[in-house]
């Protein structure tokens, strides 16, 4: 018996997807706070890619002052809420807490975050002011974390900045990535909102910027660009019938799934092939939409995998089962996906080898790539001087500048594709990159 | 936006957090550390002739999980030569020449007073602080406690250092006596320009059961100690409001006792300190809780709209009343929030071991009730109850009357005898004994 029904209204889905990290009240948040030991130099910080002085926003929190635990947040992430759900904190924040030497459970940071972000968000506090305007107008593209958090820190230089975004909503992947269980698509907006309104700057929803006209319009009318594109679609694998109905690639998926809800597609005997992140977040998601048998089909063994080991307990805990060294080799079907071939491997000197004569079917009604995602080679193609690496990641400088001085980059599209908080700390670089740029290498 | 800035009898700095004089103002590296973090101010720890110190030195009262709620220490004042001590003072003072530097000062004669009041105020101190409140070693020696213990004494040195002292005079107070105005009226009359309190309380922390000796233990023997930490707030809290509402001190305070969060130094202002000064949460936790306390404390005086701590100091003073004085008529009952309750009934055993019977067991369900007409208002069980906000008092009378003790007095009516019909418990329910039993 399948864990999870196939949720048929917002509040069966509401079920399904129920929060892994739910806010805290009052009670929780005070005996929480209470138990920080306020350590020097405080490991916490120092593992938080955007470095908020948590032990001081935690005695903020027990001290009553929730505000200002909130603006400790903000100084530091512009992201304060969204990261304190979404961050994988087992292997940040949290893993660092001193407590863990000891056994002891570490403090909840990610949720204490939330909770003073939270009190914010919904009690609509101002809690910083723009810069008056310094006479720059900066474009970024891609209102995903990068983008906004780039935006808010030239806002507080005073820059004009508006954002150009291809879709329709604002966080990037934050609400059409992210799995439904560490963040709704309305915690992900109204902080988008709050942002929004605290430093003011524009964004244009079903704007892609695709074509070098688009590119010459922005040199044209902008001082300073910021690229915050993120990456691309699943890359293929080439796989004979990957082009069935019902072969999906991960990100598109999870997409569907966010902005559909109960409403979305999903098997009921489902494939998922990959070992990161994304597959233990698909195959997790196609348990929850109430799918029957979902597998996980890895081509390296258990150990090899990418996933945090917590996010496959996760999927295991949905009821997901896994095959490790299993390869896929072809998808069955006419029209429709019936199942799929796979093949068993083992690792030799770090190379998968596929075992003769090893091959197995699999009935399935979906098979999800989780394979990885493209990098938008072909619209940065068009930018000019822009260097990319072998792996199609924008080069950057410390300070996040490209080789096209005007241009500056960060977040997925640079780093390849880690975490939200990452792409918020290095817009905020970036920001501070534009900064000295244009003030200091244009004025002089 | 805020504005910090303090001036304690022409003592100015640029927020009132001062570093109390104790182990983390015994060196010019660490004061100096201490204002780059963020701190107003610093209380040398005591300038005298140097001492000599035993180990071990402090004990702890652990509350639960809650490490340090209170300190005890048997250290005497500063080890180190004067000299050296100078030095490092007038190095501070260039480096920081708009914090506040204050030297604390302990000796016997007045040749001795006069000579170190001089070097302090060469070496660059903005202001003194006589310590006339350690209340264990040195007092043996007739100083600290000793003096501040006896009102006259005290006046006379406090004489001493004014005739050559051309700074601020602040005389810090032991706690260690019945009645802290009298002290507090003897350094105002005495010509002290400001009072600080409170200094440690006489105390034992514990003893080792197993050897039979108090701690600290040295060498198998110990000593009582001077207590403080998060446990004296509320004592030192009394004692600067009991100064505070005082008419005849005449001089402002600095407040000292507890001070771990921005809002314990909140509560100090509002009762009348114009400065805080601080000694436990460093020894705890270092000077980085600084950025807590001054965030906390802007973000406290923006919303509420002050804009100097002037507007603050005092501000609950006239609040405070004598139990006379306190309206008889006005009357508050316990409600429980059923969503919030979890169960764990102490309120209940609380109310009704504790207080008086006015919760009850409702059967099938874990929720206790309030029998409100038993409830007396006392606040207990709201107090014991561990969710936040489950237990509140809710106010039954109108707001229309107002009737205290002290006018009942005046109109004759009052109880008097020990039979009296009009004691406030007179027809209010109590269990027969009897129902005592076989209750547990
Ligand atoms: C399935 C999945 C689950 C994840 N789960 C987590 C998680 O639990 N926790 C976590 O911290 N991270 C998670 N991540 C990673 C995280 O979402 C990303 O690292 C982060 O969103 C990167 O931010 P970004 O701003 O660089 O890019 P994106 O979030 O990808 O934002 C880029 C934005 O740019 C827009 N854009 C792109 N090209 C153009 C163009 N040419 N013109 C205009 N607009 C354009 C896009 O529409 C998008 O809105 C997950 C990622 C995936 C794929
Ligand atoms: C170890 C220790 C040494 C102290 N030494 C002095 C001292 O030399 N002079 C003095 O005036 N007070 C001294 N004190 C008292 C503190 O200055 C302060 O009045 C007291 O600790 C209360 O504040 P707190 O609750 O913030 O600790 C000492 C306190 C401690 C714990
Ligand atoms: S704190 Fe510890 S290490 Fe430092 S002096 Fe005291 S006993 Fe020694």
């Amino acid at each position: 018996m399948p864990e999870y029904k196939r949720p048929k209204s917002p509040t069966e889905y509401a079920e399904n997807f129920a929060p892994i990290h739910p806010l805290m009240n009052d009670t929780q948040a005070h005996y929480e706070s209470s138990r920080c030991l306020f350590c020097y130099d405080a490991p916490c910080i120092n593992a938080c890619p955007t470095g908020i002085d948590i032990p001081l926003f935690i005695r903020q929190i027990n001290s009553g002052n929730v505000t200002g635990a909130a603006r400790t947040i903000y100084e530091a992430n512009y992201f304060g809420h969204a990261c304190g759900n979404v961050c994988p904190t087992e292997v940040l924040c949290e893993g660092a807490c001193v407590y863990n030497h000891q056994d002891v459970k570490p403090i909840e940071i990610g949720r204490l975050q939330s909770y003073a972000t939270d009190q914010v968000i919904r009690t609509d506090k101002q809690l910083f002011q723009p810069a008056r305007p310094n006479g720059y107008k900066v474009a970024v593209i891609g209102a995903g974390p990068a983008g906004i958090s780039c935006a808010c820190e030239l806002r507080m230089y005073g820059y004009e900045v508006d954002i150009l975004e291809a879709k329709e909503l604002p966080s990037g992947l934050t609400v059409y990535g992210v799995a439904p269980y560490k963040i709704t698509n309305e915690e992900a907006l109204e902080e988008m909102a709050w942002l929004e309104k605290q430093f003011g700057f524009c964004v244009y929803y079903k704007r892609p910027i695709k074509s070098r006209a688009d590119l010459d319009q922005l040199e044209e009318q902008y001082d300073a660009i910021f690229l915050g594109i993120g990456l691309g679609n699943t890359r293929p694998m080439g796989l004979p019938g990957e082009e069935l109905e019902g072969v999906w690639g991960a990100t598109e998926f999870i997409e569907q799934l966010r902005l559909e809800q109960e409403n979305a597609m999903a098997g009921q005997r489902v494939v998922v092939v990959g070992g990161g992140n994304t597959a233990m977040d698909a195959a997790s998601e196609s348990a929850r939409m109430g799918a029957e048998v979902v597998g996980i089909a890895y081509r390296r063994s258990q150990a090899e995998m990418g996933a945090y080991p917590f996010e496959y307990e996760l999927a295991k805990g949905a009821g997901v089962s896994a095959w490790f060294n299993a390869q896929p080799v072809a998808i069955h079907g006419e029209s429709q996906v019936i199942g799929i071939r796979l093949v068993q491997t083992e690792t030799v000197d770090g190379k998968v080898q596929q075992l003769p004569d090893s091959e197995f079917d699999l009935p399935c009604d979906m098979v999800i790539l989780a394979t990885g995602q493209e990098k938008q080679t072909s619209f940065l193609s068009q930018i000019h001087d822009l260097s990319l690496d072998k792996k199609g990641r924008i080069q950057v400088k410390a300070d996040h500048q490209t080789d096209n001085p005007m241009y500056f980059a960060a977040g997925d599209a640079v780093n390849g594709g880690a975490e939200v908080v990452n792409a918020v700390a290095e817009g905020k670089k970036a920001a501070r990159g534009i900064h000295d740029y244009l003030f200091l290498t244009k004025n002089n | 936006m805020a504005n910090l800035f303090t001036n304690l009898a022409g003592i100015t700095s640029p927020n009132p957090f001062w570093l109390a004089s104790a182990p983390p103002t015994n060196s010019g590296y660490q004061i100096m550390k201490a204002f780059d973090a963020g701190w107003g101010g610093a209380v040398w720890k005591t300038l005298g002739v140097p001492v000599v110190n035993v180990s071990s030195r402090y004990g702890a009262l652990n509350y639960r999980d809650t490490r340090m709620m209170g300190l005890n220490n048997i250290e005497l004042i500063t080890d180190r030569p004067l000299k050296d001590n100078l030095k490092e003072i007038e190095e501070v003072k260039k480096y920081f020449p708009k914090h506040a530097v204050i030297a604390s000062l302990m000796v016997e004669t007045r040749e001795q007073w006069h000579q170190i009041v001089k070097d302090a105020e060469n070496a660059g101190a903005d202001g003194l602080e006589l310590n006339f409140g350690c209340p264990h070693g040195m007092c043996e020696r007739g100083m600290g406690s000793a003096v501040g213990q006896e009102p006259h004494v005290l006046k006379t040195i406090v004489g001493w250092v004014k005739e050559v002292a051309t700074t601020p005079v602040i005389v810090k107070l032991t706690p260690n006596i019945t009645d802290i105005t009298v002290p507090a009226v003897a350094a105002s009359q005495g010509g002290g320009d400001a009072i600080s309190l409170i200094n440690t309380i006489q105390s034992l922390t514990g003893v080792d059961i197993d050897n039979f000796v108090p701690y600290p233990v040295v060498d198998g023997k110990s000593t009582h100690g001077g207590y403080c930490g998060p446990a004296v707030k509320p004592i030192a809290l009394n004692m600067v409001k009991e100064c505070a509402r005082h008419p005849e001190v005449k001089i402002p305070i600095s407040g000292i006792g507890g001070i771990e969060n921005w809002r314990d130094a909140v509560e100090h202002i509002l009762l009348g300190a114009s400065s805080v000064q601080v000694c436990t949460a460093v020894m705890h936790y270092g000077f980085g809780i600084i950025r807590e306390m001054v965030a906390g404390l802007e973000q406290y005086m923006d919303e509420k709209g002050f804009q100097t701590l002037d507007e603050m100091v005092g501000r609950a003073v006239p609040n405070v009343q004598n139990w006379e004085n306190l309206n008889l008529k006005y009357k508050v009952v316990a409600d429980i929030n059923a969503d919030k309750c979890i169960g764990c009934q102490l309120c209940y055993t609380a109310c009704d071991d504790g207080a008086h019977q006015a919760i009850g067991l409702v059967e099938g369900s874990r929720v206790p009730e309030i029998i409100e007409e038993n409830c007396v208002g006392c606040n207990l069980c709201s107090l014991v109850c561990p969710v936040e906000d489950c237990i509140t008092m809710v106010r039954r009378d109108d707001g229309s009357e107002d009737l205290t003790w002290a006018e009942r007095t005046a109109a004759g009516d009052i109880p008097n005898t020990f039979n009296d019909q009009r004691g406030g418990g007179v027809g209010h329910y109590v269990p027969e004994p009897k129902e005592g039993l076989k209750k547990n």
